[in-house]
């Protein structure tokens, strides 16, 4: 009988001590996140600016990141970030913020720069899960040198394995593809926003 | 007495219980990140922090957790300074927590930690924990540093990301895949027995 009575309160005991250290610890990650979500996204915004200065430079007069707008992909499903780059008012290149699925480790998001002309200046790595030391050279000046003066959507915009210009990071093409796709994904945006514009012009 | 009772609880997880090359525990990110040195000494790093706090934390609350239900408990703990962390460090430091980011969410699932918690903590003084966790840290950092170093060499022909052999050097790139982890780590633990004296 008494061995049954410790057992009850034990499993008494056990279930209280379970509940409070979850509870506790609930309200603490709770706490923490409401303090940091701010910060964080603050973190996250500076992250882009530095992004967008590093793909277009800064020989602008506004202030792209505000200057943002929301643009659908060629099939519309998406839709993507375009900061312009004004000087005397007249948009001189633009940033967009991309991503693709297709990467080694699952999504990758990049900010490509393009100048009035469509062709590319830069790109810089918002975010990916690529294998480190591997995939992850996506990242490398050595890769992203190649990319400035290409046009996206072209026969030679492509990894030398199918048949394009683009050197692919060795044993990681798949990586190199995937920035290729989100590229392409921006330009096609880009190009679908430039036909609408122009038949709008037209109707007036 | 006392103090050396310290001293071999600080010391213990460096060569004599090496967690990696002696334990073999925390074979996950072990093998996972160890592709370059810094990445090595990243999460060698972000593993010591977790550890100190997580032995401190668990032999704090020892009286309070009952037999029975202990493992579930030390989970919580640990997940809970985890994430607590990482969300810290994306708010405070975003330089750091862009270059250890990807290691964090691994600690919580490096049975090094749950290991130290239900083999050391549970039965010590915070003090004593504390010292573990650093001596137990120490020898992680080292060990994948060291890994790390090996396989970046071998593979990538760089150190810490500064090319050793230039531009165009032909590398074992298999020492930074997969395989090469299995390859490098067994050799790296034969070189450690022989070394400590085990036949």
């Amino acid at each position: 009988m008494k061995k049954q009575q410790d057992k009850k309160d034990s499993l008494i005991k056990m279930t209280l001590a379970l509940t409070l250290i979850t509870v506790v610890s609930a309200l603490i990650l709770g706490y923490t996140y409401e303090i940091t979500k701010k910060p964080i996204a603050e973190a996250e915004n500076r992250a882009e600016l530095a992004a967008i200065e590093a793909v277009i430079g800064t020989d602008y007069d506004n202030n792209p990141y505000q200057d943002k707008m929301l643009i659908p992909t060629k099939h519309g499903k998406e839709k993507l970030e375009l900061y312009p780059a004004r000087k005397n008012g007249k948009i001189t290149s633009f940033a967009m913020k991309t991503f693709s699925n297709q990467g080694f480790g699952g999504k990758i998001e990049l900010i490509v720069g393009f100048n009035i002309n469509g062709r590319i200046l830069n790109y810089q790595i918002l975010s990916s899960k690529e294998t480190p030391g591997l995939g992850s050279k996506i990242s490398e000046n050595k890769f992203k040198s190649q990319f400035k003066g290409f046009v996206a959507r072209t026969s030679s915009f492509k990894v030398t394995k199918d048949g394009g210009d683009i050197d692919g990071v060795t044993a990681a093409t798949i990586s190199s593809r995937a920035v290729i796709d989100a590229i392409n994904r921006a330009y096609g945006a880009y190009k679908k926003l430039n036909r609408g514009e122009n038949k709008n012009e037209q109707k007036h | 007495m006392n103090k050396n009772i310290s001293i071999e609880n600080l010391t213990r997880g460096i060569i004599k219980e090496n967690p990696t090359l002696v334990m073999l525990l925390g074979m996950c990110p072990t093998l996972g990140v160890s592709t370059s040195a810094e990445n090595g000494l990243g999460m060698g790093l972000a593993t010591l922090f977790v550890l100190i706090l997580s032995n401190f934390g668990i032999s704090v609350l020892k009286n309070l957790i009952p037999e029975g239900v202990r493992i579930p408990c030390y989970i919580i703990v640990i997940a809970s300074f985890v994430t607590v962390i990482e969300m810290l460090m994306a708010a405070w430091f975003p330089a750091l927590y862009k270059s250890l980011g990807i290691y964090i969410p691994l600690i919580v699932v490096n049975c090094i930690i749950l290991g130290r918690a239900e083999a050391f903590a549970s039965k010590n003084n915070a003090f004593q924990s504390v010292l573990d966790a650093i001596g137990m840290g120490i020898g992680f950092t080292l060990s994948l540093t060291v890994l790390g170093s090996i396989r970046e060499i071998l593979g990538a022909g760089s150190f810490f990301g500064i090319s050793l052999f230039g531009e165009e050097a032909k590398t074992i790139l298999l020492f930074i895949m997969p395989p090469g982890a299995f390859l490098a780590l067994s050799f790296m633990i034969i070189m450690f027995n022989k070394i400590r004296g085990v036949k």
